[in-house]
């Protein structure tokens, strides 16, 4: 075989030795946008796995009433721990790893608009995560108290002031989610540059991917949440050492003022953290349906509304702080018309599946899981929006119930499809759909077992994070079969593990377009070249590839 | 259901070495054999009281609705996945591409909005129901405190403090008893919630909520704190005891006498008198007045001890006395290194303030 005639876009063999030191320092140095990518998920994952043990520590607490597995300040620092790791160190790098690696690629450009920002970006939020586990061993502080912090993940004043919160675990979590913070934001700003001005030619923003148009959304939401975040964090830095009184209520500052902070930042974050799993949900569900996204405007018009919508309703995470009676309606009024938006992406997803031809790979049995969840934690959503009803659930194993139906149920199973539909493209390796069917069903199992249970201790009157529980209150029941969930969760996570691994080491090769798919990614090897095109392709419309494969029925002719 | 069980006899230490636990953990048994309160379930579908049944009205409405786009959601997307599933896995044929349809989008635009109108104009109702209650100058009037970790509760027009457990009268078919609750708090953020009287208010320092209860039935309803307030938040547990307005009235003249003076347990009046327990301990018609902790004039007339942790009894005193951190890890109150003597004397002195 000695003809060079190569398909035009085979990367280049890379000729180097591959030494330890010569691959880390290849990966520490990088300024691409893969690796970056790349770099963002494992560190993701590997705190989701932190954290996910944590919870487990928690489940096992919490299996029997009268537990003293942990002692109460233990379960605090856990629950503070897992979640402020999951929401800061899990999702938020979960989605910058995933717009950095497909944006560029989506749009057929070459990398970012600022790679370097890109790689600060990263190392900061590394610098972020290990500042806060760094507490478990430095958070003694001068004054000899605490380790991790336990504050929980709002941090509600005045608990964080330093009469209740003696050393330094508070100011390790205040520090590191600024740290983070400025991560999230330089990821945002670098999106945004590089949608709007690093698009190939005939890409116009009408025929940009849903996903790239969902993590252009989210990365504007980003840009206008996390400032009021930081300046709480700094805020509360000023009353912890230079003796301001914002929150210090014992000085006359006020609690409620960091929570319209907190949650003016927190309940945007939420959609923040979601859109991207529509994101995924809008590639992977048209693929294998086999059919276009139905109604692509009136999912970017609902993704804009959603966006603006969610900039205010934040107060609906304070119905029981004793507002007056007509901001609780507004409040209330204001967060059901978010479902509005989001049932017609429920709805969309489903007129794309609707006299499709569906194929039940692991990405789509994800999506699948996604909807019948996120439908569910849409309507349990709606319960906590009517304010008398909140006055009951809210801070409530409800509550927790509902949050994980969104955060696990939804955003979870579409990044696990999301992991499922990409990894060929990232590795060039397909993972094992036998293996990825185990995940999903012991996951299914187990998410079922504890969160659906979970939702009727807090209607029996069980307050969310209490480190033990006396029997005889109806509670006991539940909660062990919530943490028997627990088991069948950590095998479906063991299951995952040892796909990715048997698929790095003896995956079958993917090829460039291994589901049949038409965004530009699939357009090029698995996995892409540095410079990820050849030559970049020329668009008509928003499906690409489609165009390419079907040039009889092309979908330039009907956009 | 309410189900007595027996008192028991003094702890244990509370904390066991881990691969004790783990042990414990393994073989399902309950390694604190702690003597359990009164306990009965609080379910927030069975109200007593007026503000948690309007909560029920709204809430059954909600549910109805909820279920009805499950099923008509959750269907659609059933008959889909089965209707349109690819039936041969050799079938490379395309299916036809639809891009959209606006008259759909409409349809599935109008129609949430519509419901969304009519629940919130039924939540506007309930929140102002609610929470637009006049307080009437008959109601009773109670000022709830909340500390770290216990419940303060002060009846300004009768003179009386307590602590840990509410008791208000029950309003009958001829005569209306409210109580209105002014909620404040001593340090940080609690929230007071007994789910089968009413929702949850928070308890804010530097800041006054105000909520109310129209319990109809009597009996005795469990709480909890519902806003996480630091290491005892899980041991916050409320009690309210509702009375016929009858039994209420013998309560409250109770309440109002001074502590019992016992010349039998004189010693331990003195010994008591003598420590430093007075400085957050208050017992009326001595010199100890402190308010960081619970006030114990009548203390033997509640039913649990150290905000629900524990049943009520001089044997759960005494452990109680002898090493609260024992109990309650992580609370306020410090172990007074007492020995047996001191202890036996000052249990029978708390133990007579009935």
């Amino acid at each position: 075989m000695a003809t060079a005639d190569y398909p035009l876009e085979q990367p280049h063999r890379a000729t180097k030795e591959f030494s330890l030191p010569s691959v880390l320092h290849e990966w520490i140095v990088t300024v691409d946008h893969k690796k970056l990518g790349i770099m963002y998920i494992v560190a993701s994952l590997f705190f989701f796995v932190v954290a996910g043990l944590m919870a487990a520590v928690m489940r096992a607490q919490l299996a029997i009433p009268n537990n003293t597995l942990v002692p109460p300040e233990v379960f605090n620092r856990l629950f503070t721990m897992h979640g402020t790791s999951m929401v800061f160190l899990v999702g938020m790098p979960f989605l910058a790893g995933l717009a950095n690696y497909l944006v560029p690629l989506m749009i057929g450009a070459r990398d970012m608009a600022f790679p370097r920002l890109n790689a600060f970006g990263f190392w900061i939020f590394l610098f972020g995560g290990c500042l806060l586990y760094f507490s478990y061993i430095a958070g003694e502080g001068l004054a000899g108290h605490g380790s991790a912090p336990d504050v929980g993940w709002f941090a509600y004043s005045p608990l964080t002031e330093r009469a209740f919160s003696r050393g330094s675990s508070t100011d390790y979590w205040t520090l590191s989610i600024l740290v983070a913070g400025i991560g999230s934001l330089a990821s945002a700003i670098n999106v945004i540059a590089t949608v709007f001005t690093m698009r190939a030619k005939g890409m116009t923003l009408l025929r940009m991917p849903l996903f790239v148009w969902l993590l252009l959304v989210v990365s504007g939401m980003i840009l206008i949440v996390m400032p009021p975040l930081s300046a709480a964090q700094i805020m509360l830095l000023l009353d912890r050492y230079l003796g301001a009184h914002f929150f210090d209520t014992q000085a006359g500052g006020s609690a409620v003022l960091w929570q319209h902070f907190f949650w003016i930042f927190g309940h945007p974050e939420v959609y923040v953290l979601i859109l991207p799993g529509f994101a995924c949900a809008s590639e992977i569900i048209p693929v294998f349906s086999r059919k276009p996204m139905f109604g692509r405007a009136a999912m970017i018009g609902a993704t804009v509304s959603i966006a603006f919508l969610s900039l205010g309703v934040w107060a609906h995470h304070m119905f029981a702080v004793g507002m007056s009676a007509r901001s609780n309606m507004f409040f209330a009024a204001s967060t059901m018309m978010v479902g509005v938006p989001t049932g017609i992406k429920i709805f969309n997803w489903l007129g794309t599946m609707y006299g499709g031809k569906i194929r039940f790979d692991t990405p789509m049995l994800w999506c699948i899981g996604f909807l019948f969840q996120f439908l569910i934690a849409g309507l349990t959503g709606v319960m906590l929006a009517v304010a008398p009803f909140d006055w009951q659930l809210t801070d409530s194993y409800f509550v927790v119930a509902h949050f994980h139906y969104v955060l696990l149920g939804g955003l979870l199973f579409t990044y696990f499809g999301a992991i499922y539909y990409w990894f060929p493209k990232a590795t060039g390796r397909m993972l094992s759909e036998k293996l990825g069917k185990w995940h999903f069903w012991l996951l299914v199992i187990g998410f079922h077992l504890t969160f659906d249970t979970l939702h009727f201790p807090g209607l029996l009157g069980m307050p969310r994070r209490i480190y033990t529980y006396p029997t005889g209150r109806g509670w006991d029941t539940l909660n062990l079969v919530a943490s028997i969930g627990v088991v069948f969760q950590a095998a479906a996570i063991l299951c995952f593990v040892w796909n990715i691994v048997q698929a790095l080491r003896k995956g079958k090769e993917a090829g460039d377009d291994p589901w049949d798919a038409w965004t530009l990614e699939w357009a090029t090897t698995s996995p892409p070249p540095e410079y990820n095109f050849v030559t970049i392709p020329e668009i008509r419309s928003s499906r690409p590839l489609w165009d390419r494969k079907h040039p009889e029925d092309p979908d330039w002719k009907y956009e | 259901m309410r189900v007595r069980v027996p008192e028991e006899g003094p702890h244990r230490a509370t904390y066991m070495r881990v691969e004790h636990r783990l042990l414990a953990l393994a073989f399902g048994g309950i390694p604190l054999a702690m003597a359990q309160t009164n306990n009965s379930v609080e379910n927030m579908f069975k109200p007593v009281s007026t503000p948690a049944q309007h909560i029920v009205d709204v809430s059954i409405l909600v549910l109805a609705i909820c279920a009805v786009i499950f099923l008509i959601v959750g269907g659609l997307l059933a008959y889909t996945l089965v209707r349109y599933r690819r039936r041969s896995v050799t079938d490379e044929h395309e299916p036809a591409q639809v891009y959209g349809s606006n008259q759909i989008e409409i349809a599935w635009t109008v129609l949430p909005i519509i419901v969304v109108l009519v629940l919130t104009m039924a939540t506007a109702r309930v929140i102002s129901a609610i929470q637009n209650r006049a307080n009437p100058a008959d109601a009773l009037q109670v000022t709830v405190v909340g500390h770290q970790w216990w419940w303060e509760f002060r009846y300004p027009g009768l003179g009386i403090v307590t602590a840990n457990e509410l008791h208000v009268p029950a309003s009958t078919a001829t005569i209306q008893k409210l109580t209105f609750l002014k909620l404040q708090s001593a340090d940080v953020a609690h929230s007071f919630w007994v789910p089968r009287l009413a929702g949850k208010t928070d308890v804010i320092p530097g800041r006054v909520n105000t909520m109310w209860l129209e319990p109809k039935q009597t009996g005795t309803y469990l709480g909890n704190c519902a806003e996480y307030c630091g290491t005892q938040h899980a041991n916050m547990l409320l009690r309210v005891i509702v009375h016929t307005p009858e039994e209420f009235e013998q309560w409250a003249a109770q309440q109002k006498t001074a502590a019992v003076v016992d010349p039998q347990v004189q010693n331990g009046r003195a010994l008591f008198l003598s420590l430093s327990c007075v400085n957050c301990h208050t017992v009326s018609g001595t010199t100890a007045a402190g308010t960081f902790g619970p006030d114990l004039s009548h203390l033997m007339g509640r039913e649990t001890l150290a905000s629900g942790a524990i049943p009520n009894g001089v044997t759960n005193l005494r452990s109680w006395i002898q090493d609260p951190q024992a109990i309650k890890p992580g609370n306020l109150m410090p172990n007074m290194q007492l020995n047996d003597k001191e202890l036996d004397q000052v249990v029978a002195y708390l133990g007579s303030l009935k």
